[in-house]
């Protein structure tokens, strides 16, 4: 029986990537352990190794093919006795294959539809109509503003570990080095309260720095400098002085990296005046607010997410995007409920959205983008017309983004609730690091659709 | 078979405590003038023994002796003298709104002034210092208004600080005083990014760090060191190591098992230890660091010796964890007396313009202090809309709602 040789996922976050070079061709023999491959990522080169012994039958995605998904067949594997001939001719070429369980994201785990390659966004209102759309990844879109920002003003400049000769840890600083220098983009060392201090005090010489975080799990001891330096010394200066910084980087969950790499950290930063907190979910979200961000006057904490940097949507092509920072978007209009979200926790709405129009329920998605200042009046607008409200996001139920909207909502349209408000969050444990369990610990589309048939009395 | 004995644990100890004489017998004092000046241009590796010694320039006998005496011109000379007089008279009548109960809050810099006044007066216009709660003499040798300073511990309607921030914590861009920090050892790091900044920039200003010796514990010190070390930027990283971090001795910082000025050396950053209380050496010091800074070669660091002769503030009693004749028996004196009597040993000064000054500045400190007092007293005064002002560049919608629901 001939073996498929599947596309590895060669890191938890993998979804896709680039099949650079074959190794070994058809006819050639290969034993178990043998290089046969060399694929890319947009993090990294790596090479895949023959699980089984054989003969290559048959190559079937060419070397040089890009996006290429995990677990698709890439070649198929004789054993002995076997012929070309005995190769199934329903073997599908490139064609992903049911993810497994323990499937390396958490949103890829839902079958097929889970990690859509483009999402259907509607229009967004800021942006012209009939501009030219470009389907780009987040990790893309990031760059872009960085680099679009970096070349209109010199006093930009990014720092962090591993952000220029690596080109960031999760890539999203590609290219930088190459195009502004080792004075714009500097490698720092490992000392996140270090570095975030150092940016607060370029920031007061007058610079605009952009502090990459490896992940924003690792800025908990850079907490003093964010929150009692960056965000409080307009304040307690009488305006004398200020940090404009950018703070940005991965924040909550990725794939398999457990407890303290994992913590969604909206609620914590929204807590503190002087400081804004931005989260977007789609690329052209990214890039627009990101270039807000790096212009505002205002330390601001840009909260990214791994697993949304190798997603692709549509990002407008203009000379100049920028986002207005305090304004939702309704991702989805409905009339039957309000599901409010922000980040990763979009894709749980967004899915849970389209399960329930097939039931019937159309559900108003609003993507939050900002968490401070908050868009409270997008939400109590639709609120009244839906009068229900679910809130999803990834990270801890208690003092969640999810219970400060609730709370709002019910202080200030008590009148047009029909039901009470439910929040959609992560268990309240630390993050577990089998698949299994990581699954159980985040928030699933059908939690938001429970939530949503409670709400709406069709459970 | 076991060859250990039990482990047991060290918990530093000042040679004395309240009750018993003073005793300074292992602190040792190299005679002035003895100590080598180097190039700006050297490495840290060969002046490794400048931290572990002491650089002074006034001798006992009140001359500026040795490779660091340098001329300094009059002015300078008696804008020194005359500023570590005015700080004193300020910090006396600060004490007494505070023990009047007119501010909550005050901390005094008593045997500390040459310090941050020979330093200040090294620097240049534009130059930003990143300081702690006791160099209070780098806006009082400025031309920093008093009466303003007198306003914020009083958090008063002329309050520059509109109301939010401690007395004693001042801020002020222009004079190159960046807004104190009321959480140890943050300005640190500042000042290194800020020094980065100006290098990014192609500038010609630099940053002075100031640290005290308890806060070097701080994980900022070290982050601000690797930093430094790493970049090169033209930072000036001052150590005040004035024996005591309230009732923690310099020891519970680890100032017993090595200088602090020998922390820098593992980073390969010059390190000078210096007689904090001489002000001549304190301003030849300052200018060597700062001319390092200024010609690109990087940073410098400088432990400050002195001794804390006030209470750490008015919250705090000395009496009650060291001698209180210790102070006097400090082995380093007075920088006051020392620098006044050099100046009459050179024919700048005497004893009557020295009287004449202590009155001058006492008169200057009561007259401000009651104008500061007719614009109110413990926090009196501060306009409620300040409450909301700077939060952000601009008022975002919930404070502004805020605002009006305060009716301010």
């Amino acid at each position: 029986m001939p073996i498929d040789i599947l596309m590895p996922a060669l890191s938890p976050t993998m979804e896709e990537g680039t099949l650079a070079k074959w190794l070994k061709h058809e006819g050639d023999s290969v034993t178990s352990g043998d290089v046969i491959a060399e694929i890319e990522t947009d993090k990294a080169t790596m090479e895949v190794e023959a699980v089984d012994e054989g003969t290559i039958g048959k190559i079937v995605v060419p070397e040089g093919s890009e996006g290429v998904k995990v677990n698709a067949v890439i070649a198929v594997l004789l054993g002995d006795g076997e012929t070309a001939a005995d190769i199934g001719t329903e073997t599908p070429a490139a064609t992903p294959a049911p993810a497994p369980a323990e499937a390396p994201a958490p949103v890829a785990a839902e079958p097929a539809a889970a990690a859509p390659a483009t999402a259907e966004v509607p229009s967004d209102p800021d942006i012209p109509a009939g501009t030219e759309m470009v389907p780009t990844t987040v990790r893309e879109a990031l760059r872009d503003a960085m680099a679009e920002e970096m070349r209109a003003d010199d006093d930009v400049f990014v720092m962090g570990e591993e952000v220029a000769e690596y080109q960031g840890a999760y890539k999203v600083t590609q290219g930088l080095l190459d195009e502004f220098g080792a004075r714009r983009v500097v490698d720092t060392p490992i000392t996140e309260h270090g570095f975030a201090g150092v940016g607060v005090g370029a920031a007061m010489a007058g610079l605009k720095p952009i502090v990459e975080f490896m992940t924003f799990n690792f800025a908990m001891q850079a907490m003093d400098q964010i929150i009692n330096s960056a965000a409080k010394t307009r304040y307690m200066s009488g305006g004398q002085m200020h940090a404009p910084v950018v703070f940005r980087g991965p924040n909550g969950a990725a794939a398999r990296v457990a407890a303290q790499h994992s913590q969604c950290y909206a609620s914590w930063y929204s807590h503190v005046p002087g400081l804004k907190v931005v989260m977007p979910y789609t690329a052209a979200d990214a890039k627009g607010l990101l270039k807000a961000a790096i212009r505002d006057p205002n330390p601001i904490i840009f909260l990214e997410n791994e697993i949304l940097y190798g997603h692709t949507f549509d990002v407008p092509k203009l000379d100049d995007f920028v986002l207005p920072i305090g304004k939702a978007r309704i991702h989805r209009a409905g009339n039957d409920v309000t599901i409010v979200s922000f980040g990763i926790g979009m894709t749980y709405a967004e899915q849970a959205a389209e399960e329930l129009s097939g039931m019937g329920i159309e559900a108003e998605v609003i993507d939050l983008r900002t968490i401070r200042p908050m868009d409270l009046p997008t939400v109590i607008e639709s609120v009244k017309k839906t009068g229900r409200l679910v809130t999803v996001e990834e990270g801890f139920p208690q003092s969640s983004v999810g219970t400060e909207i609730a709370t709002r909502v019910m202080q200030q349209a008590f009148d047009y609730l029909d039901a009470p408000i439910l929040t959609v969050a992560g268990k309240d444990v630390p993050m577990p690091y089998a698949a299994n369990l990581e699954k159980l610990a985040l928030p699933n589309v059908a939690e938001v659709v429970d939530a949503v048939k409670a709400v709406t009395y069709t459970a | 078979m076991n060859d250990y004995g039990p482990l047991s644990f060290k918990v530093p100890e000042p040679p004395v405590r309240p009750g018993d004489e003073p005793d300074f017998s292992d602190f040792e004092v190299p005679k002035a003038g003895t100590v080598r000046k180097p190039g700006v241009d050297t490495d840290a590796n060969d002046i490794k023994d400048l931290a572990t010694t002491m650089i002074r320039v006034l001798s006992r006998e009140g001359e500026a002796v040795g490779p660091w005496a340098e001329e300094i011109d009059k002015e300078t000379l008696l804008h020194g003298l005359r500023s570590m007089l005015r700080t004193r008279a300020f910090d006396e009548r600060m004490m007494t709104l505070q023990r009047q109960g007119k501010t909550s809050f005050y901390m005094k810099c008593t045997g500390e002034e040459a310090i941050a006044i020979g330093q200040q007066l090294a620097l240049s216009e534009g130059d930003m210092n990143f300081p702690t709660y006791r160099q209070q003499g780098l806006l009082l040798c400025q031309d920093y208004p008093v009466v303003d300073m007198i306003c914020q511990n009083l958090s008063n309607a002329r309050d520059p600080l509109h109301g939010r921030q401690l007395p004693v914590l001042y801020s002020s861009k222009k004079h190159g005083f960046f807004t104190i920090s009321g959480n140890l050892g943050t300005q640190y790091i500042h000042a290194v990014g800020w020094a980065m900044a100006s290098a990014i920039k192609g500038d010609t200003k630099i940053a002075a760090a100031w640290i005290g010796d308890g806060s070097t514990a701080e994980s900022d010190f070290h982050a601000a060191l690797v930093n430094a070390s790493v970049y090169q930027p033209p930072v000036v990283l001052n150590i005040v190591n004035n024996q005591w971090a309230i009732s923690s001795f310099q020891g519970i910082a680890g100032g017993d098992q090595a200088t602090f000025a020998e922390r820098a050396l593992g980073y390969g950053i010059p390190s000078l230890r210096v007689d904090g209380n001489d002000f001549m050496a304190v301003h030849a010091v300052s200018k060597w660091a700062i001319e390092r800074a200024r010609r690109n070669l990087g940073p410098t660091m400088i432990e400050w010796v002195t001794y804390r002769v006030a209470p750490h503030s008015t919250s705090d009693d000395p009496s009650k964890y060291r001698p209180r004749e210790e102070s006097a028996a400090w082995p380093l004196g007075d920088p006051v007396l020392r620098l006044k009597n050099h100046l009459i040993k050179i024919g700048l000064w005497t004893e009557e313009r020295h009287t004449q000054a202590e009155a001058e500045f006492d008169e200057e400190m009561r007259v401000a202090a009651k104008e500061a007092e007719s614009y109110g007293v413990m926090g009196g005064g501060a306009s409620a809309r300040d409450i909301f002002e700077d939060v952000y560049k601009e008022m975002p919608p919930h404070l502004i709602a805020q605002r009006q629901k305060l009716g301010v």
